[in-house]
């Protein structure tokens, strides 16, 4: 009786298991298929984060997690020091500098103390449902 | 004067590319055009079974290839249409037999005598799929309203697009009384996720075994309704507007009677 009421009152058959399986499962698809797109996904990433902070470019990792009803992205981007603020407000990049050794207690750089206690940032972005890159392998024919 | 050459594709097997192929290749021909129909799928033919042309097959598409033989000797004539010819698959020989370049050169062929030239490529995204998309201007992806046969849809769809061909979809053997139920994905569903141009909504009819039993295309059947159904289809690919015939309504009362089957 309450199954037959639960199909009677809007809780559908399996045609909406169905479908949001099928989404889901899909965006994993293309995803796999496009690794050059995720590549450029973590440039743009990490250009954009450098603006404000200095990042490991070598330590970064980005990771597609499925969840309940959702595929999210998960970086991981760890953070060597931040950037100085200039007078107008606006963040100023800063030159270059090598990379510090990966040992622990790594030479944090000298103008942003702050960056040794600093955890590594994690930064979680979630796919709108109705994003769908179509991306492929280069070609079939 | 040049045909459209279409692939009629899919990813998984058995969801209807053979049965498509034949029912919309007779229903264009039936409306004057001239049509070739093209059997991609080297090793394991059918669309000749289908048809029930199988008993008068001399060349294949290999032999065409190997220039062993003309193109309108092994071109089969189908009696029961002015304008419908098939051009069957090699039985006995490897997928990788022909190349892309020499299936597209047949296609062409074929296209300087047609009006329409209907790939049916195989299942499968391997060599013969290639084939079959490499001699296409444009597609035809058939699916069931099934997840594996939409996430293989959905694999071809991306092939096929980043050849840069436009795609349309046939949802193929719904059962709308599933749908109205909530039980099967509707054909809404079905274009959501794929996000591909609806072509057609077949439903599912039983009568397709038994006229693929005898050898004869379902549209030769003047009292079955998925003769009117392949007809829309063919107008619509030949550009016209043909208003869907909506399956989707998930109504109240078709719950209802899904709720008491259940129950």
């Amino acid at each position: 009786m309450i199954e037959f009421l639960k199909r009677l009152f809007g809780q559908q058959g399996s045609s909406a298991t169905a479908k949001e399986r099928l989404r889901l499962v899909l965006m994993t698809d293309h995803l796999e298929l496009a690794p050059e797109m995720i590549e450029s996904m973590k440039r743009d990433l990490v250009e954009l984060i450098s603006r404000y902070v200095e990042v490991d470019r070598e330590r970064i990792e980005v990771n597609f997690e499925r969840q309940d009803r959702t595929l999210a992205m998960l970086a991981n981007i760890p953070i060597l020091g931040v950037n100085r603020p200039n007078g107008n407000g606006a963040v100023t990049h800063e030159t270059p500098r090598p990379q510090p050794e990966p040992v622990a207690g790594a030479d944090a750089p000298s103008d942003a103390p702050a960056a040794e206690t600093k955890p590594p940032v994690r930064k979680r972005k979630r796919r709108k449902k109705s994003q769908r890159a179509r991306t492929q392998l280069p070609s079939t024919a | 004067m040049s045909a459209r050459a279409i692939v009629v594709t899919s990813g998984k097997g058995g969801v209807g590319k053979t049965t498509t192929t034949a029912n919309l290749g007779a229903t264009l021909a039936k409306r004057g055009r001239r049509v070739i129909l093209i059997d991609a799928d080297i090793g394991l033919r059918n669309l000749d079974l289908v048809l029930g042309l199988e008993k008068r097959i001399v060349f294949d598409l290999v032999e065409v290839a190997e220039g062993r033989c003309q193109l309108r000797q092994a071109l089969i004539k189908d009696k029961r249409f002015d304008s419908l010819s098939i051009l069957p698959a090699a039985q006995t020989r490897e997928k990788d037999a022909i190349t892309p370049e020499q299936f597209a050169g047949i296609v062409e062929r074929a296209s300087e005598v047609a009006d329409y030239v209907l790939i049916d490529s195989p299942a499968g995204i391997e060599t013969g799929f290639r084939n079959a998309v490499a001699g296409a201007h444009e597609a035809i992806v058939v699916t069931t309203p099934e997840v594996s046969a939409i996430r293989d849809a959905d694999r071809v769809v991306g092939k096929i697009a980043a050849a840069g061909k436009p795609i349309r979809l046939i949802v193929n053997r719904l059962r709308p009384e599933m749908v109205r139920s909530g039980d099967m994905l509707s054909v809404d569903d079905v274009c959501d996720v794929l996000s591909v141009e609806l072509l057609g909504i077949v439903p599912d009819d039983e009568e397709v075994i038994d006229t693929t039993n005898r050898g004869e295309p379902i549209v030769l059947n003047e009292s079955n309704r998925l003769r009117a159904i392949y007809d829309k289809i063919a107008r619509r690919l030949e550009g016209e507007l043909v208003p869907f015939t909506s399956f989707d309504n998930q109504t109240f009362f078709g719950r209802l009677i899904g709720a008491m089957k259940a129950g």
